[in-house]
Parts: structure tokens; sequence; C-alpha cells
């Protein structure tokens, strides 16, 4: 039976400073004190379980560049169970740990509300014509890339090279509905312009297949082991390779058939005549190809379609909710989830394999390529010029009344009352609601101790479950407080 | 919360209707709307669009990530 999957997403946003100089360093730590300070959220990270050098197949690579903690940036855990801060040169949301895709979805726009509450508070600071601007994407259209990592509950006891092999074939693939479209070629061997508009940010940067690097030569699989969790019993897959959607549509789908593709693997129900044959070049055909007519070689030799494998995948996935009707990626909350996600998954394959016509207000490469292409048409510009590269950079400003993607009247799922309240409330579903209330009711809460089960353990801030469904009653009922501060 | 995240998103399909307002979403022109809203983003762009969009493009520039 596969895991329920707990899963989550981890955005850096594009940042600048207009009007001054300043480090993005500097920059991301305004906006993340700004933020933190005027919700007294002064609560810290604990480092104390990362292993972001551990790789999940079991040895290491002498010339492997892990990355290195970072522990004096800023930093802070919210109420929601949340944690935003400053990675490397970017401000980070990282959501709480969620259920479902649609949790997930609530709590990335959570964190555009956050990042978006951050530049107001930061600018008000600042002298006038002084502003901090933040960018929800994944490249600077010069080689420079940052991520929006996904997160997955799976099973220890699954190999992790037969995860790797079959989930590939999916990440390849699955771009042609969540790909966020970029103007021009990132790659170093072709000139920018050498494309005009292909599906997926993040494509260019991927040149190995597997591997632990997230910054230099890219893998398609990161094998980062790093469960926070029981490491006996669960593995995190750490994935690297999506783009930052937003249409919230486009990220219920990436997250949504990715935990099903999960499960279906830890189930053994993954069609195993599905593998491609060369992942790297692959990933970067399928972006390069809005008609998604192009042959992808398969290991067996056979050629289809990034379209017909994805109507593969969605069939096998169809005939395997048959057993359980998908119990992994549904909660109480949401008992139909693998059926919408289902539904929906075909609903836009049918929509891709028709032109798109049905959903170019929910996949964002199709969004933007039809903005492109209309202001390009009615300006009568050549693909050169750089007024599309600014289109495509500012599809994704978190500014107000500058987002374009905002004025594009895409479809959603989620009312913006309810991404204001999930700003704050951590969702009920998983230990992140046990992290999140502890901060609610004690701001100032610096050391939790309890008991768990038979063995004694102390953590600060960061809390371990050997049970992630049943983390909130095993803790009500076990649970034992010691509270050193002025609300004991 | 969440009596009211629950309600909104048991379907995505079923919006309450009291939600309606928040969620721009017309059900059924919504596809026939699309290129009017095209049309009427292309004529006001200018004015959202940074001023040189040259310049803008140039100094976007992000090194450290991940």
């Amino acid at each position: 039976m596969a895991l329920p999957k707990v899963c989550g997403i981890e955005t850096e946003y594009g940042v600048i400073s207009r009007g001054f100089d300043s480090s993005p360093i500097v920059a991301s730590s305004v906006l993340v004190n700004a933020y933190a300070g005027a919700f007294k959220q002064s609560i810290q990270w604990d480092f104390g379980d990362e292993t972001p050098d551990r790789d999940a197949r079991g040895f290491s690579l002498e010339d492997a560049f892990p990355p290195e903690v970072e522990t004096h940036m800023a930093n802070s855990v919210l109420t929601n169970g949340a944690r935003y801060y400053v990675d490397h040169a970017h401000p980070e949301v990282s959501t709480p740990e969620c259920r479902t895709a649609m949790e997930v979805v609530l709590y990335d726009r959570a964190g555009e509300q956050i990042i978006r509450e951050s530049m107001q508070r930061a600018n008000a600071l600042l002298p006038e014509h002084h502003e901090i601007i933040t960018y929800k994407n994944n490249s600077d259209g010069k080689g420079n890339s940052y991520g929006c990592h996904e997160n997955y509950l799976v099973s220890r006891e699954l190999p992790f090279g037969q995860l790797a092999t079959f989930i590939t074939t999916h990440f390849v693939t699955r771009q042609i509905y969540c790909g966020a479209g970029k103007v021009g070629s990132e790659l170093f061997s072709e000139r920018s312009d050498a494309v005009s508009y292909q599906i997926s940010q993040r494509a260019d940067f991927f040149e190995e297949e597997i591997g632990l690097e997230t910054t230099i030569r890219r893998p398609i699989i990161n094998t980062r082991d790093e469960p926070h969790c029981d490491p006996d019993k669960y593995r995190r897959l750490h994935v690297i390779v999506g783009d930052a959607n937003m249409s919230e549509y486009a990220t219920y789908l990436k997250v949504g058939t990715t935990a099903i593709v999960l499960a279906m693997i830890e189930d053994g129900a993954f069609p195993t005549h599905l593998i491609v044959d060369s992942p790297v070049s692959t990933i970067r055909t399928v972006s390069r190809d809005a008609s998604l007519a192009s042959p992808i070689r398969l290991r067996n030799g056979t050629l289809k379609t990034s379209l017909e494998i994805q109507f593969l995948i969605l069939e096998a996935a169809e005939k395997y909710s048959t057993h359980d009707g998908l119990k992994s990626v549904c909660s109480a909350e949401f008992p139909n989830e693998g059926a919408e996600i289902l539904r929906l998954w075909r609903e836009t394959l049918t929509n891709l394999s028709n032109g798109g016509v049905g959903s170019f207000d929910t996949i964002d490469w199709l969004a933007k390529m039809s903005l492109i292409n209309a202001y390009q048409d009615r300006n009568d510009l050549s693909p050169k010029d750089a007024r599309l590269k600014a289109l495509d950079l500012q599809y994704h400003d978190m500014r107000p009344g500058k987002n374009l993607s905002d004025r594009m009247n895409l479809r959603k799922l989620v009312a913006h009352s309810d991404a204001e309240l999930a700003r704050t409330e951590p969702p009920q579903s998983t230990r992140a609601y046990f992290r999140g209330e502890c901060l609610k009711r004690w701001p100032s809460l610096q050391l939790v101790c309890f008991t768990f089960g038979t063995s004694a353990c102390s953590r600060s801030r960061k809390f371990r479950s050997n049970d992630v469904q049943n983390f909130r009653c095993v803790l009500i009922s076990q649970l034992r407080w010691r509270y050193d501060g002025e609300n004991s | 919360m969440t009596e009211k995240i629950r309600k909104s998103n048991s379907n995505i399909n079923e919006v309450p209707a009291e939600e309606i307002d928040d969620l721009v979403v017309g059900k059924n022109d919504h596809a026939e709307n699309l290129k009017a809203d095209l049309d009427q983003l292309l004529d006001d762009i200018d004015s959202i669009l940074e001023t040189n969009a040259e310049d803008f493009v140039n100094s976007y520039v992000q090194k450290g990530g991940e």
C-alpha cells in the first residue's frame, strides 16, 4: 500500500532592488525581516537534523558539491507552519507539510501573499523611489536559475533506483502542462535567440540524470537523503526539476499527478516499459516543442510523443485508481482528490491534443505564449525584441498591478480570502498543525520538550514523528509541555 | 480554519456562490471572455510594462540560488 503522500513546495523568488544599490542577500533579508518582525515571528529554524550531503543512493561522490547549510541568514518559522527565509541570494517560502495537492495550492498562494505583504512592508520603510521587487519565476534569462522544489513522502522500502527510473519519465514529460514558459534559450552551447519560446523555465539547466547537486550540473533526479522524519521508514523525494507556476491549476496538476505517479511506483502499478532512453536531451526536446509532436525514444526502442507518454501514464493511473480510490492522495478533508486530479489530468491532455484550446487559462506556458504572440503581432515586433523578454519577466512580477498573469484571467482554485487565512493558519492534516499552533499560542516559544512512546526525546522547534498520519492524536495523548515563557 | 477552505475546495468545480466574486470566475462565458480580456490587456499593457524594456531585461540578473 502506498504511503500517504505528504507533500510541499519550496519557492525561491527572484529579487531586485530599484533606486538603490543592494546585494540580493540584503534585499532578501529586508523582506523576511519586514514580514517576520511585523508579526513577531522571531523563532528560528533548528538545523540539527539537516543532512544535505547524504546521498539517497547510499554512497558519496568525492567530486560532488552538496549544498551548504546556511545558518546565519534571516530565517523564520510562521504560524501557518511554513518557513520563510533567505536561501543564498533569494527570499524563499517553504509551505507547511500538506496532505493533498489542493492544500499545497492553498499554501503556495499563501506564500505569494506573504511575499506581497513583505514587499509592501519593506517598501514602506524605504526612502521614496527606493523599491524591492520580487518575481515568481526560475531564471534571469542569462543562464542563472533558482528553484521551485517539491517534496513528497515515499517509502524507504522502495529501492531508490527503481523510483528514480520511473519518475524520470514523468518529470521529462509533465512539463507539457506544468511548464511556465520562457522566451529564449539559456543553453551555453547556443545563442539566446536560437529558441524564440519554450515550454519550461528550467529544462535548459539539467545536465545529469541523477545526482546530489542543486546549483551546478543539476540532475533530473536529486538524491538528497534528508527525510526530516524516521529515516528507517521514509524518504523525502526532493524534486528540483519543476517550474514555479503562476497558474493554480498548473501547481495542482504538477503536485497531484506526481503524487499519484509516486503512489503507483510504490504499489508496482507504473507501466514498466515507459522508460525514457536519454532523459537529459529529451527534457530539452520536450521543452522546445510546443507542437508536442516530437518523437521520444524509449529504452525498449519504441518512439512516443510527450503527449502519448502522458496519456499512457494517465491510463495506468485510472486503472490503478480502481483498487483503492487513490487513498494515498486523498484526505478526510478532500476525499475526492484522486478522482479530481485524474479528471483534470485527462481534460488537460485532451485539450493539449487539440492545440491547447480550453487550457489557455490554466496552463502557464500557453497563457504566456498567447500574450507574447498577440503583443508581437499587434506591434509587428522581431522575435528578438527586448519587450518580449520583458513580458516574460512581468508575467511573474509580484507587484500588484504589474503582474501580467493576474491580468490573463487565469482560472482559480483558491479564494483570495482563503489564501489570506492560510497565511496565518496551519493545515490541520499534518504535523505542521502542531508547529503552527505552538507558535500561534506562544509567539516567544523557544523550546518544546516532550516524550514520545517509550523513548524520551527533546527537540527544539522542529518535531519528529514516527507516524505522520496519526501525529496529531499521538501528540494530544502523549505530549508533555514544559514551557518557560511569560504565558506559562 | 477551515470550514471555509474545506467548503470552497471540496470540489474544484463547485465554488460557493458567496466566493464567486473573489474568484473572478465566470463559468460558461469564460472561454469567450479570454480573447476580449487579452485584447483589453494589450490596450493597457504599455502602462504596465517597464518603460525601458531593454534596460530592465539587461539589468535583471540573479546570481546564486538553490
